[in-house]
């Protein structure tokens, strides 16, 4: 089979296939961008709390454009609403519940991940364009799991899953998951706290249907090994 | 009789001077105090620092100071928003400063300032470049960076509810930066949507103490 015949997912199927790994009770930040998307596709009968970092626990679907209130807002500052035991914070609780280890997910989008968990997402090595790091730092040091949901490849076909970052690091070492258009994955030998982190590999756990070791290797720079009990990657259409 | 309310928004900006470093509460446009940001148009004031998590959009609020060339440095987590034009356009010709810091890192140096406290150590940037140039220390195994107090000289603080002592509710996720910024400055003003009687506020539901207080306008007042 060629490369050109593999059907990755799309954007929203990424999202879903991220929404099936969240846990009922988990404490779920979502990032700007793709991550956003995994809310559509945790249904209201599931209760996965989502955290925003403007200080909401709860946070509920979009209102209708004329319930919008500009003082309940995402961190993208799109509006949102409160689910019933949801609530309001300061800045100062809400990163002493990001960097404390009170979260027990955050989804990421990011330009980079390296085999040993780095993740690169926060800025591009273009210099007139003004960096911004928001929170991100924080909810990469401090979050329990780091699960990255990106395309596995960039625009003009390059590997985003690498050795070694090229871009400026987030954190070092804190990914656990990747879930790509292609695969997901799990990083095996990351997730070490400080410093730099030797060695790693990404475990393959899951390949869209044809994609095997040798068109995989051709499209990821990282080194990997596929699971000896890996599955199909499969989404509904979205 | 105690009352912490005065008659506008330029009022509630005495003494802030040139080179002061201003505390602007909010994320995106909620809690951004509108007014009082406005008001230092009014004055004189010019090279000053502004402490935010964002640096402006559109052609208001911290975007029209920023346009009118009064700041000279922005100490925020992220500048660039969709309609950031205004700070874009500054940084990219070289005519701003820009201290970039972690979100989280970013309230809890203000929190130090409020509280008394000379810094702290915290995990988040280490390896990273925004860790350049400070001291790296490592406690129980685990790597830490040395983070020191953010104070201003002036806080400037949307909120929903005053009372004449000054105590303080937010609206929803608009209290963000609001509580801690309140207590980190010189100087700390208000601007609410509704002032109410003393002993109208519920003591259980008041978010910041009239203690952290100084100054209180209504919004529109003066106007």
């Amino acid at each position: 089979m060629t490369g050109t015949a593999i059907q990755g997912l799309n954007r929203r199927q990424i999202a879903w296939r991220v929404a099936q790994d969240l846990r009922d009770g988990d404490i779920v930040n979502l990032g700007i961008g793709l991550p956003t998307l995994v809310a559509d596709y945790i249904g209201p009968e599931r209760e996965v709390i989502l955290q925003s970092e403007n200080g909401i626990l709860g946070l509920g679907p979009a209102p209708a454009e004329a319930e919008a209130d500009p003082e309940l807002i995402n961190a993208t500052k799109h509006p949102v609403s409160l689910l019933p035991g949801g609530c309001y914070f300061d800045h100062c609780l809400s990163f002493t519940m990001i960097r404390g280890g009170h979260l027990d997910v955050a989804v990421m989008g990011a330009l980079e991940v390296a085999e040993n968990g780095d993740l690169a997402n926060w800025r591009t090595d273009e210099p007139s364009y003004a960096p911004g790091v928001g929170g991100a730092m924080d909810l990469a040091v401090g979050t329990k799991r780091i699960w990255v949901a990106m395309e596995h490849r960039t625009r003009d076909g390059r590997p985003r899953l690498r050795r070694r970052c090229g871009y400026p690091l987030t954190a070092p070492g804190v990914v656990q998951r990747v879930y790509s258009d292609l695969a997901v994955m799990a990083v095996d030998g990351g997730a070490v706290e400080g410093g730099a982190v030797d060695g790693g590999r990404l475990v393959v756990l899951e390949a869209v249907p044809g994609l095997g070791p040798e068109d995989f290797a051709r499209w990821t720079e990282a080194a990997f090994v596929f699971a000896d009990d890996c599955r199909a990657l499969t989404a509904p259409v979205l | 009789m105690l009352d912490k309310r005065v008659a506008d928004c330029v009022a509630a900006l005495q003494g802030l001077e040139d080179g002061a470093t201003v505390l602007v509460s909010g994320f995106g446009d909620a809690g951004v105090p509108f007014g009082l940001v406005a008001a230092i148009l009014e004055l004189e004031a010019r090279d000053l620092t502004i402490a935010s998590n964002n640096a402006g959009t559109g052609e208001r609020g911290l975007a029209a100071l920023l346009a009118a060339g009064r700041v000279r440095r922005v100490i925020c987590s992220y500048p660039r928003s969709r309609g950031s034009h205004v700070f874009d356009e500054l940084y990219q010709t070289g005519r701003i400063e820009l201290e970039l810091v972690p979100q989280g890192t970013l309230c809890e140096r203000m929190r130090c300032a409020g509280a008394g406290l000379g810094g702290f150590y915290s995990p988040v940037s280490v390896g990273t470049e925004l860790a350049n140039g400070k001291e790296v220390r490592e406690i129980d195994g685990r790597s830490y960076v040395l983070e020191t107090p953010l104070a201003g000289d002036f806080a400037l603080i949307g909120a929903r509810q005053a009372d004449r002592w000054g105590n303080l509710t937010y609206g929803k996720s608009a209290r963000n930066f609001g509580p801690v910024m309140a207590t980190a400055a010189q100087v700390v003003a208000v601007e609410v949507r509704e002032f109410v009687e003393l002993g109208t506020l519920d003591p259980e539901c008041v978010v910041t103490p009239g203690a952290f207080v100084d100054r209180v306008v209504v919004a529109g007042a003066g106007s």
